[in-house]
């Protein structure tokens, strides 16, 4: 059988690739779902007479080439087949964060004039039903799971086999406009529209079209030699436009298979019955289950955590230089595959990456001890820099050459370029038409050569090549007296230790820097559990003296590191409090990917932030929540503040 | 909503209620000295949630008790499908299509929830016991059936991610809609819920009752349920029998029970002389 798909792009719409990939993958896997916990699966032949039944029945409900269809909901097959039936007809498939509010949602819906919907269930329909006539240019909401909605019985409602079933029955009549659809679509046409999460402002829809979304997938699909018996698992958001390119673009340029959990809560079973050859995960992912791990082996019995530190350790000296095909002795090797058949691929096995051959993290900074822990197991884990304007890749890690603090070299097709500010460009086939209905927005980011404004800060690690990032551009400010201040560097350092979730530094403008704390419940509780801390809640535990005395340890190391680098010495945190609630997207703290907004916490939380400059030591707040359901209520809170002990930068010792 | 008297009519909402399902008449329930229930006559239609209400030892785990063959009246009959119901075992009425949760949970604590859901599928299995233990022939066709009803309910109650878990580690609010998934797996005619809410927080009754209504839309499954919380049997329940002291002092349908003069007395507490 042939293993590798042609070189280069040989259809230049996915739709075609579909075509492509049934008559050369036909019955190898495209697509599995566990489903009343048994896993289903699709072949290549399947999808492709899935996708037609779907683009016809489209077809008959009157959908027209340039209508834009919006799909909400979590990964299913049919939602990835749905994005490929609207592109078929000629419509731009529009995916929607699943967990969004209502008015959230309101404005992309309206904003793109969506023609249909296409919901997973009967949470995304009330979604729908709610926004109701706001939404002037709906036609027809369609949805995959039937149940709860049978009462509703209004005839722009219509289930997704019945559209099928529709679709199948004009078969005949419909197949030759299909066809010609399918036909008359160049690589120049939309492939998707994503809505960027909006760090500041209104978000904005990413127009990218089928070239874009092929020279990124091809590119990067070659870079780290992605095969046809590759597999995924489907578990981010649909919305999000790594999930696109991996689940979409990738998988339909190499023929690789898709795997969709049953559930959100499942994902972590789901990951270890399927062992994905190709895996993407945020870094708050991969610190998450080490925590886990970790938390797992200081209940486990004292001579297993001996044998697991002492191997361990062992693994973070020799493991990746074996990754890395770096020479090791032989004792050594023959001691890391014994300890490998013992430790390291049973606790991979349980990790659910004993397969991973390509695993990748992106969107933040990764500790160090965190990468590394990963990669001495053996695991692959590399760094990308991405975008959404750039269909995801920009620059990324290749094999043997992988560092904790760099993002890797430019991805084959992309030109790089670093303006006298430190912003980032870059420049390929890859980087997005423009931003809909927006023309001014599109001119500043893009300009007439075609380089793209990345708005982060970096350079060119001179060591190893490999493009650094440091912050936002427009976050990189200056404090009153003239110094540097990055406030994400310091996060990140803060960030590192298990217990504090989230950071936000605060500093620009002023004389000094000081932050906001989150804690981590799960593993600040499991601490304050060891040391009979008795706490009834969040706020509780995170107004707990011994906290604040554990988590002002933590960043008096954070300076005395911050100190050793002379340029951000000055970035040092003076004094800090520790939040009352966890920064949450639904009260528009950070955003639905978990990035801090900055500016909106310093406005809501504009009296905690007065009283970290004014000397107080204790401040009362009363704060607006916000309810999944979109409710409102209010939380008081008494909050303490604590000086932490700053350091003389190195530069003045000399 | 109106209860009319001929056999089936439609509720405002869309739903079919039919024919009396089960009736009470004169049941008196006494242990020893003690009157545990007292000349109690109530009827419960098919399709409707039929809510049993009362101040603590009113006697309404008894009146489930009674219904659900536990206990042994010393007076009065139980009509089933029109039939009249000789005593019987509880497992026996179990096979007639009545299935029940517990006011405080009762199940396997240490077998998984898919094991524990499994149990409930005992009246559907008639495989002997040589040919489970090979688990050959009918046995294990049985087992493909009853496994996917089993997936088909874990699904429903959105409880996937517990499927391998053992119970007994699951928090309070899981192990009820464990125990309600058992009750489901038994595709009973009549779902009886012993305080199906109680220990819940907010968020886990407004859950409960979801699930609650939705058994009762998707599957027409009749529900009778005892519970305390008077804002979710107002919401969920068609009618509502009231009980004091192991007497009837209300039945009717929400709007009606709210109003009552007797009812409001008992709840506030009113002395009883």
């Amino acid at each position: 059988m042939v293993s590798t798909p042609s070189r280069g792009p040989v259809a230049e719409t996915i739709p075609k690739l579909l075509q492509r990939n049934s008559s050369e993958f036909g019955s190898s896997p495209a697509y599995r779902v566990k489903e009343f916990g048994i896993w289903r699966s699709w072949s290549w032949n399947q999808t492709e007479k899935e996708v037609e039944s779907l683009s016809l029945g489209l077809l008959q409900c009157g959908v027209e080439t340039g209508d834009h269809i919006a799909v909400i909901g979590s990964n299913r097959p049919e939602l990835y087949w749905s994005m490929v039936a609207a592109q078929s007809v000629g419509a731009i498939p529009v995916p929607v964060y699943q967990d969004s509010v209502p008015e959230e949602m309101i404005y992309i819906l309206d904003h793109c004039n969506v023609k249909y919907i296409i919901a997973e269930d009967q949470e995304q329909v009330d979604k729908v039903i709610e926004l109701g006539k706001r939404l002037k240019s709906l036609k027809k909401t369609i949805f995959l799971d039937p149940r709860g909605l049978r009462k509703y019985g209004k005839s722009e409602l219509m289930s997704f086999s019945d559209i099928q079933k529709l679709g199948l029955a004009h078969r005949e009549k419909l197949l030759p406009d299909l066809l010609k659809r399918l036909e008359e679509q160049n690589a120049e046409n939309t492939c998707v529209m994503l809505y960027t999460s909006g760090t500041t402002g209104k978000p904005k829809g990413v127009v990218l079209s089928h070239k874009n979304i092929l020279a990124a997938s091809y590119s990067s699909s070659q870079f780290d030699k992605l095969r046809q018996e590759d597999s995924v698992l489907a578990y981010l958001p649909m919305a999000w436009v790594g999930d696109f390119i991996f689940s979409i673009g990738q998988a339909y340029c190499t023929g690789f298979c898709v795997a969709c959990p049953e559930s959100a809560d499942t994902m972590q079973t789901d990951l270890r019955e399927i062992g994905p050859t190709y895996f993407f995960a945020p870094p708050r992912y991969f610190e998450g289950l080490l925590t886990t791990v970790m938390i797992r082996m200081e209940d486990a019995s004292s001579f297993k955590r001996l044998v697991f530190k002492n191997f361990m350790d062992f693994a973070k000296i020799v493991g990746p230089k074996i990754l890395d095909n770096k020479p090791v002795s032989f004792f050594e090797r023959l001691k890391y595959t014994f300890a490998n058949f013992i430790i390291y691929a049973p606790l991979k096995d349980t990790l659910g990456l004993r397969n991973v051959r390509v695993g990748y993290t992106a969107g933040e900074a990764i500790g160090p001890e965190i990468f590394d822990f990963y990669r001495s197991l053996g695991i692959n884990l590399k760094q990308l820099y991405g975008q959404t304007e750039a269909a995801v890749f920009i620059t990324q890690q290749p094999d043997g050459e992988v560092r904790s603090d760099t993002v890797g070299i430019p991805t084959p097709g992309v030109e790089l370029k670093i303006d006298e500010a430190g912003e980032v460009f870059y420049r390929s086939d890859s980087s997005f038409v423009e931003y809909f209905k927006n023309p001014e927005s599109t001119k500043s980011t893009k300009d007439s050569e075609g380089w793209v404004a990345t708005g982060d800060a970096g350079f060119i690690d001179a060591a190893s090549n490999h493009l650094r990032i440091i912050d936002r551009v427009k976050d990189v400010g200056k404090m009153s007296d003239g110094s540097f201040f990055a406030p994400k560097y310091v996060e990140n350092k803060l960030k590192f230790f298990p217990t504090i979730l989230e950071a936000v530094v605060l500093g620009d403008k002023r004389e000094m820097c000081t932050a906001f704390i989150n804690i981590d419940l799960t593993a600040v509780g499991n601490w304050a559990e060891r040391n009979n801390i008795a706490y009834s809640s969040y706020q509780e535990l995170a107004g707990n003296s011994e906290v604040y005395e554990m988590i002002s340890g933590f960043i008096r190391d954070v300076n005395l590191s911050v100190s050793k680098d002379p340029m951000l010495s000055s970035c040092q945190i003076h004094r800090f409090l520790v939040l009352h609630k966890e920064l949450d997207a639904d009260d528009g703290e950070i955003t639905r990917t978990r990035k801090v907004r900055r500016g909106f916490i310093e406005d809501k939380y504009s009296d905690l932030v007065e009283a970290l400059y004014n000397g107080a030591f204790q401040v009362d707040t009363r704060t607006e929540v916000t309810y999944e359901d979109g409710r409102k209520g209010h939380i008081s809170a008494e909050l303490e503040i604590r000086n932490v002990e700053v350091f003389e930068p190195k530069l003045e010792l000399t | 909503m109106t209860i009319a008297t001929q056999d089936a009519f439609t509720t405002d909402d869309g739903r079919l209620i039919g024919p009396t399902l089960l009736e009470v008449k004169g049941i008196t329930l006494k242990f020893g000295g003690v009157t545990a229930i007292e000349n109690i006559s109530f009827d419960i239609r098919e399709g409707e949630v039929r809510a049993i209400i009362g101040p603590n030892g009113a006697g309404k785990s008894s009146m489930l008790n009674v219904i659900n063959g536990f206990y042994h009246p010393q007076e009065g009959e139980v009509w089933f499908k029109n039939e009249l119901r000789a005593p019987m075992k509880p497992y026996q009425i179990a096979y007639q299509g009545i299935a029940r949760t517990f006011q405080n949970i009762a199940l396997f604590k240490g077998m998984s929830t898919l094991d524990n859901i499994m149990t409930g599928r005992f009246t559907h299995m008639s495989s002997g016991i040589l040919a489970q233990a090979l688990w050959k022939g009918s046995a294990e066709r049985e087992e493909f059936v009853n496994r996917e009803k089993v997936e088909r309910i874990i699904d429903f109650l959105e409880i996937q991610q517990i499927r391998k878990t053992e119970v007994g580690r699951l928090p309070y609010g899981l192990q009820k809609r464990v125990e309600l998934g058992r009750a489901l797996a038994a595709e009973p005619k009549l779902l009886l819920l012993d305080e199906p809410m109680a220990g819940m927080n907010v968020e886990e009754k407004e859950d409960m009752s979801r699930f609650i209504l939705d058994v009762n839309e998707e599957f027409g499954t009749t529900v009778a349920l005892i519970e305390h919380d008077m804002g979710v049997v107002m919401d969920i329940a068609d009618r509502v029998v009231v009980m004091d002291y192991g007497k009837k002092i209300g039945d009717g349908t929400p709007v009606e029970i709210r109003k009552n003069q007797v009812v409001i007395d008992a709840y506030l507490g009113i002395s009883h002389d």
